[in-house]
């Protein structure tokens, strides 16, 4: 069903502006050749006739939030390092793997040329004297058409010593990561990096700007944020804001999958998409399979509490989302229809979390496993009321204080807003909890039919 | 049952002098590790620690925390069935059982003949083709029954031989900087700004 | 706990503080200081927050997120790991509100969710501080009803330690100790998530020197001794602190016993020495005093045998040797060698015997294996003082293997950078991984090596940058001390206004020294002693706890000492080489079985407890020389201990600071000033000669696990030694014509032995280490300490 078969699950239909995902539609998108008959290292070219301090306003003034989750405008994060501690080093966040999330492997695989353009831009214009590619271990394709890439750029001298015949000089290293979710977290990619178990470092003090790979300054930027430079150089930041709104411009990529006619992944005008235009826009998704109900869905990732049908109308914004109860994450949207079991729905995600938990910190290790054996025994039919009651007290433990969640006019609820507290180190021990959260929340009735009627269903009707 | 071959080790120094430590390289070496043995014995990781300057005690430490690193031997191929909710949502669980009936193990085992071992994964990168796997991490989209049976009776036959190698080889091509063209790594002790920023600028 | 021993504190509190932050605790102002974490800051005002992975010598990690608790810091209340973050000026912090107990809870169940309900039967129940904090702090009850997490147990990480995987609780404590502190990373975290346990690499076990501190640590019973376990509740324990003097860093410890039967040493944590930490041998050696090879009542020799006698009958026909010996050959034929193992008390005692009532000028402490005297007569650096100068000057041992935790102390000075290390050794030490420098030199160059590198300007500009400590000792018993002392003067001569840190090993020797167990006008030093005896001239040798037969390098000389002295009146705890030679022994009390003083390196004096009654019959050694003095018809003039700190204070020259009622008042000891006027210095004339290029120059030094008394007999260290093999660099095994493992013949100017060879890579090219005191060959037979310098040929058998 995939538009193109080189490019699994990409969509573009209709009249968007492309940013990212301009080379796509080619078939050889990935080489250097195509890359540079398209434009590509003209935005370097502009970059290095400027003064550092001009690209990284350029980059500050296009305001482009961060793409893997948090959200942080990458300007702002660059400008963060102190004044004379060198050297600093860039990180390259591609291990992508918060579920849900498809588009930074597709960056990866399709246009690497972009990224490693983006990469430079980066590194010039803030003095990175070293950038680490790191690649999620399980995408061999990625790592190929990266190392690729970056083999034809050193040959062709846009990676490497004298770069293009300027004074500007960086190694652009691909590592590689070995499979485990929380190395996505921008501390844990360090450690990670460093050949060390991937644990998430404390912030304060560890905030990588300040204290980072090495205890040097280090920007860490996800694959799709450093893929935007390339077009905002060439275009400039003016351009790039004219696109989305004033709090989130640009475009961004999402990726809308489970129980949608058509699911894909998608580069969107940011902040004015809604997601009723996401899953039921005849560009996008074109509504639930088989003409079913919406039953809830997920709008940022494994870790965001749901919303249903009630939050349809709101644009992919981060402030409105976040005050609606949820997150965008790392633009991701799972929806499920009206066949869907919410105890296992939810379970899927929970076993997720506890299985991806690094172990360090207590309420994580041991709250996000008995969260996971509880809701199992509930989807398995053997729960009790009090298995219901015993989950929010591990989630409080985890998460003190109120859990957000969206509003429910059947159940009488006010949204309460992101975001949350947390006992733990990062938010890998929030997320298991999250989708329990929001299913007992928004469907409480699901769990109490099941403790009551001690039936196991499975997690979906099958097509 | 061993240490680096010669091609190894010399590719394993190279990749040691890209970092600026040495410990950083653990990771792709334990991958090269793991390509040279399809898995991960304790003289691989010894071997490991002396080249990267770690205790073995740590490289274990490290090698363990991710998914990736076998400490036992698995089948040539190994099948992971992606279980996280998209693919959930996409009937992966029908999936799941049906690999568990054809490969006659259950998850985590291998079959007899050595080829396959069968595992349960975490999300894949790929929600909007569920439901999904991979075969040594080659991702395999939209599967059905009827696609996971041709796809084993390919791998049987050795038909996919061009595509998919053996377990432990993740990328077939590597990155290679031609020693010319190399600045090699940002060392801790350069405490100056990089050469293409002018001073006054230095501060970001 | 016994995690967080602390020293008694009896000084007061110092009020006004410059660098104060003021926080507000619960609503009531509190005095912080700059840069103090909030979780001390908040105890400091009385709130004890709960904690398992925090502790105070190591870096917080922030895991476990037992010590969260609300603070203010002008944004509203906000969740804070009160391990991680320092004070900040109007901090509000609650420690009781709603939110923090619930936070509390929360994280012990969860702590508990997974721990074994196996408190009555673990070592740890009674002091453990999950126990502890689960009833302080934790919810009262467990909902959780899950099959709890099984592992193997318990495991054997190394010979002292094993481990249980179940009641660990991942707090990094053991691992971390192992990482930063104790240099052994052989301990790690392994597995993911709820599966993460504690190991070591397979066939790697934790042979640490420090593993013993992992226990202490460990704020369950995940990790216990083998030595303790079983073996007492804590609530059975009766304790008291003390100094230990297996070497002489002077650790604080607490010993503890239970049915008058010491059981345990916890380290305790003295801020200017140990911080808490203590070496395996110090923490376990108390089971030598159970040891069924104990002299437990007076031997008088009877032809062949040395057989019971009461204490009337020993000390009279000690007397009367003597008096025969004084009769037949004078004062001067008499000696005194030992006191080293003893209290200051012991030794002051008996240097007044020797030197008043017997009258003879020959006392020494020391076994030959030490550095004169007078080297403590330089100025003194204490052990803080080194590990913050900007250099450390190491010349001598690998101390690692001889002062276990000066090396731990210096160790972190070099990885925290606050100190560069400029080591000279004759083989790669324990330091020379984290040293600035490690210079290796040929025993016989390293005067020349030390002009060299002085020369150097790199070198040169560091030891100008900021004070300078020389840490000076033995590095090698092949070679004469000389060289050492010519090395410090080198230094001291070139880098004015360095200071040094003497790093003699044996227990009190410096305490010894000083308080008079050295010799006076015209008498020898213990290696004159033996001269003499083995010519015939000693009519009477006295060994204060001294087994030259054993312990003195050159064995030879040593053993013709022995057959040669006339009468050998022996003090000691165990019938050793040397005192089963005797002809009177008078059974000594040992360590925790008397109390007194004892004197560090650094000249810190602190007090040793009598925690046990003593064994058998035994006496303290001064009690001995008390008696012994009014057999001869003196009078010293001592009924009882304190009487003796009293008259050291008083009489002898730097420990005016030393009274009694100093020592009780201090937590952490009184540092004694460094005397004047300390003995004569015998330095060998001439030079080193040259090596031939056939030969290799020997090195021989002590391993922590030797044959040493208290180590033999303490049944869990003595099977950790190895037997004895010639070390050389493995490049020069094909040179010999021979290989790892092979035998060889090792010949010297004094003798031939034969030996297994083991290449190592910590030699140097040239050289040949061999262990002392280890089981097996003995390199002393090959030692003449007549000689700079020992060479040996080796060849295939």
């Amino acid at each position: 069903m995939s538009s193109y078969r080189w490019a699994a699950g990409y969509i573009d239909d209709g009249d968007r502006p492309k940013i990212v995902t301009s080379r796509f539609h080619l078939e050889d998108s990935y080489t250097l050749e195509r890359y540079l008959a398209t434009g590509g290292y003209q935005a370097l070219r502009h970059a290095l006739a400027r003064t550092p301090a001009e690209v990284h306003d350029e980059v500050r003034g296009a305001t482009v939030l961060g793409r893997g989750g948090a959200g942080f405008p990458a300007g702002t994060k660059w400008g963060l390092m102190p004044a004379d501690k060198y050297p600093r080093y860039l990180v390259v966040n591609g291990d992508e793997s918060e579920p849900g999330t498809y588009k930074d492997r597709l960056l990866m695989e399709l246009d690497p040329h972009q990224l490693i353009e983006g990469s430079l831009i980066a590194a010039y214009a803030v003095g990175l004297a070293q950038v680490f590619l790191y690649i999620r271990g399980e995408m061999p394709l990625a790592h190929e058409r990266v190392a690729t890439a970056l083999n034809e750029a050193y040959v062709a001298g846009y990676v490497g010593k004298n770069i293009l015949g300027t004074d500007f000089s960086v190694d652009i290293v691909l590592h590689w990561g070995a499979g485990a979710y929380v190395v996505g977290e921008e501390t844990a990619l360090i450690e990670s990096l460093e050949g060390k178990r991937g644990e998430p470092r404390l912030k304060p003090p560890y905030f990588p700007a300040a204290i980072g790979l090495y205890g040097q300054p280090t920007i860490v930027n996800n694959v799709e944020t450093l893929s935007n430079l390339p077009w905002i150089m060439a275009n400039g930041a003016a351009e790039y804001v004219r696109i989305g709104t004033e709090t989130s411009p640009g475009t961004r990529m999402v990726a809308v999958s489970g129980h949608v006619e058509r699911p894909g992944v998608f580069e969107i005008v940011n902040g004015t998409t809604t997601f009723r235009d996401l899953i039921y826009g005849d560009d996008f998704c074109r509504g639930i399979r088989n003409g079913n109900q919406l039953k809830a869905f997920v709008p940022g990732g494994g870790s965001a509490p749901w919303f249903t049908a009630e939050q349809l109308d709101l644009p992919f914004e981060g402030k409105l989302v976040g005050a609606a109860g949820s997150m965008l994450g790392s633009g991701a949207i799972m929806v499920m229809d009206h066949t869907t079991d919410i105890p296992a729905a939810a379970l899927t995600l929970t076993r997720f979390y506890a299985h991806e938990s690094c172990g360090q910190c207590t309420p994580c290790r041991e709250g996000g496993t008995w969260l996971e054996r509880v809701l199992q025994r509930v989807v398995d039919g053997r729960g009790t009321s009090a298995d219901l009651a015993q989950m929010k007290e591990i989630g409080t433990s985890i998460c003190p204080g109120e859990f957000p969640h969206a509003s429910s006019s059947r159940h009488g609820l006010d949204a309460t807003p992101f975001p949350y507290k947390m006992t733990t180190i990062c938010f890998v021990g929030p997320s298991a909890y999250a989708p329990v959260h929001s299913a007992l929340t928004l469907f409480p009735e699901e769990f109490a039919a099941r403790v009551r009627d001690r039936v196991q269903i499975p997690v979906t009707a099958v097509q | 049952m061993s240490r680096f071959n010669d091609d190894n080790l010399r590719l394993a120094k190279e990749i040691i002098g890209r970092y600026p430590k040495a410990r950083s390289a653990t990771i792709p070496l334990l991958h090269l590790a793991q390509q040279q043995e399809g898995h991960l014995s304790d003289e691989a990781m010894a071997h490991v620690a002396e080249l990267v300057g770690a205790t073995p005690a740590e490289v274990l430490g490290t090698a363990s925390f991710y998914e990736m690193f076998k400490f036992e031997p698995v089948g040539r191929y190994l099948i992971n069935i992606c279980g996280t909710m998209s693919c959930a949502l996409g009937g992966s669980d029908e999936l799941l059982a049906h690999a568990e009936k054809v490969l006659g193990v259950k998850v985590g085992g291998t079959t007899a003949d050595g080829l396959f071992t069968l595992e349960r994964a975490e999300c894949q990168a790929a929600c909007t083709e569920a439901p999904n796997m991979q075969v040594n991490y080659r991702h395999c989209h939209r599967m059905t029954n009827e696609l996971f049976d041709r796809l084993v009776d390919d791998l049987r036959s050795g038909r996919r031989d061009g595509d998919i190698p053996a377990h432990g080889t993740l990328a077939r091509v590597r990155q290679q900087i031609p020693a010319e063209r190399a600045v090699g790594p940002a060392a801790l002790d350069d405490r100056g700004a990089p050469a293409w920023l002018p001073a006054k600028e230095v501060g970001g | 706990m016994s995690d967080t021993v602390k020293p008694t504190e009896t000084t007061p509190q110092v009020a006004s503080d410059p660098d104060a932050v003021s926080i507000t605790v619960n609503g009531v102002e509190h005095a912080a200081r700059k840069g103090q974490l909030l979780i001390d800051a908040l105890a400091d005002a009385g709130e004890y927050v709960p904690r398992f992975c925090y502790h105070e010598r190591l870096s917080p990690v922030g895991k476990c997120r037992m010590c969260l608790v609300e603070c203010d810091t002008g944004r509203g209340p906000a969740i804070t790991v009160s391990c991680m973050v320092p004070v900040a000026p109007g901090m509000k912090v609650d420690t009781q509100g709603e939110t923090t107990k619930r936070m509390q809870e929360g994280v012990l169940e969860l702590f508990l969710a997974n721990h074994p309900l196996d408190c009555p039967v673990c070592d740890k129940g009674g002091e453990c501080p999950l126990q502890d904090q689960a009833v302080s702090h934790g919810p009262g009850e467990s909902r959780y009803l899950e099959e709890k997490r099984h592992f193997e147990k318990p495991i054997a990480v190394s010979d002292l330690v094993y481990l249980d995987r179940e009641r660990c609780i991942l707090c990094d404590r053991c691992t971390r100790f192992a990482d930063e502190v104790g240099s052994d990373a052989l301990i790690h975290f392994a597995g993911r998530g709820n599966n993460t346990y504690i190991t070591t690499f397979p066939d790697q076990p934790f042979a640490s020197y420090f593993s013993g501190n992992t226990v202490q640590i460990c704020p369950v019973g995940a990790l216990t001794a083998r030595p303790y376990r079983f073996k007492a509740r804590p609530w059975d324990l009766r304790q008291q602190e003390s100094t230990c003097t297996t070497c002489a860093v002077g650790c604080r410890i607490a010993v503890q016993s239970s049915h008058d039967e010491v059981l345990r040493h916890l380290g305790v944590d003295s801020d200017p020495v140990n911080h808490g930490w203590l070496c395996d041998r110090g923490r376990f050696n108390y089971e030598q005093l159970h040891s069924a090879d104990r002299v437990l009542q007076p031997l008088v020799r009877a032809g062949d045998d040395l057989l019971p006698a009461t204490w009337s009958e020993a000390l009279a026909e000690a007397a009367t040797a003597l008096g025969a010996a004084k009769a037949a050959g004078g004062a001067g034929s008499i000696a005194v060698l030992g006191g080293a193992r003893g209290t200051n008390e012991d030794a002051y005692a008996w240097a007044r015997l020797a030197h008043e009532v017997i009258g003879t000028p020959n006392v020494y402490a020391q076994m030959g294996d030490g550095l004169p005297a007078d080297l403590l007569v330089l100025e003194r650096a204490t052990i803080d003082e080194a590990a913050a100068a900007s250099t450390v000057v190491l010349i001598g041992p690998d101390l690692k293997e001889e002062l276990p935790v000066l090396y731990l102390r210096l160790r972190e000075a070099a990885v925290k950078g606050r100190t560069r290390l400029l080591e000279f050794t004759p083989k790669l030490s324990g330091l020379s991984t984290v040293a600035w420098r490690s210079i290796a030199y040929e025993p016989g160059t390293l005067t020349a090596a030390i002009d060299t590198a002085l020369a150097d300007d790199q070198i040169a500009a560091q030891l100008a940058s900021g004070p300078v400590v020389v840490v000076a000792g033995r590095a090698n018993l092949a070679e004469s001390s000389t060289a050492t002392v010519q090395a410090v003067r080198t230094v001291l001569a070139k880098v004015p206004g360095s200071t040094v840190l003497p790093a003699f090993r044996r227990g009190n020797v410096i305490g010894a020294l000083q308080v008079g167990m050295r010799p006076t006008e015209g008498g020898l030093d213990t290696r004159g002693v033996l001269q003499a005896a083995a010519d015939g001239g000693i009519e009477c040798l006295v060994l204060l706890g001294a087994d030259p037969v054993a312990d003195f390098p050159d064995a030879d000389l040593a053993r013709r000492a022995l057959a040669g002295a006339r009468r050998v009146i022996a003090v000691d705890t165990f019938l050793t080489a040397s005192s089963a030679q005797a002809d009177v022994v008078l059974a000594a009390c040992a360590f925790a079985e008397k109390a007194g003083t004892t004197t560090n390196i650094e000249g810190r004096v602190s007090p040793v407890a009598r925690q046990v009654t003593p064994a058998g019959s035994t006496r303290p050694d001064w009690m001995i020389a008390v008696e012994l003095a009014e057999a001869l018809g003196g009078d010293l003039g001592y009924d009882d201990v304190g009487q003796i700190t009293a008259d050291i204070a008083e009489n002898v020259d730097g420990y005016t600071r030393v009274t009694p009622e100093a020592l009780s008042a201090a937590a952490d000891g009184v540092v004694a000033y460094a005397p004047t006027g300390i003995g004569p210095v015998a330095l060998l004339a001439g030079e080193a000669p040259a090596r031939s290029s056939y030969d290799f120059r020997l090195i021989v030094s002590r391993t922590l696990y030797d044959q040493a008394e208290g180590t033999a007999h303490s049944p869990s260290l003595a099977h950790l030694t190895t037997a004895t093999t010639v070390h050389v660099n493995p490049l020069d095994l094909g040179r010999i014509g021979t290989t790892d493992g092979a035998t060889v013949k090792l010949t010297s100017s004094k003798a031939s032995v034969v030996c297994t060879i083991t290449g190592d890579e910590s030699v140097l090219r040239g050289t040949a280490w061999m262990p002392f005191r280890h089981p097996g060959v003995d390199p002393r037979e090959l030692i003449d300490c007549f000689a700079h310098t020992t060479d040996l040929r080796i060849e295939n058998p």
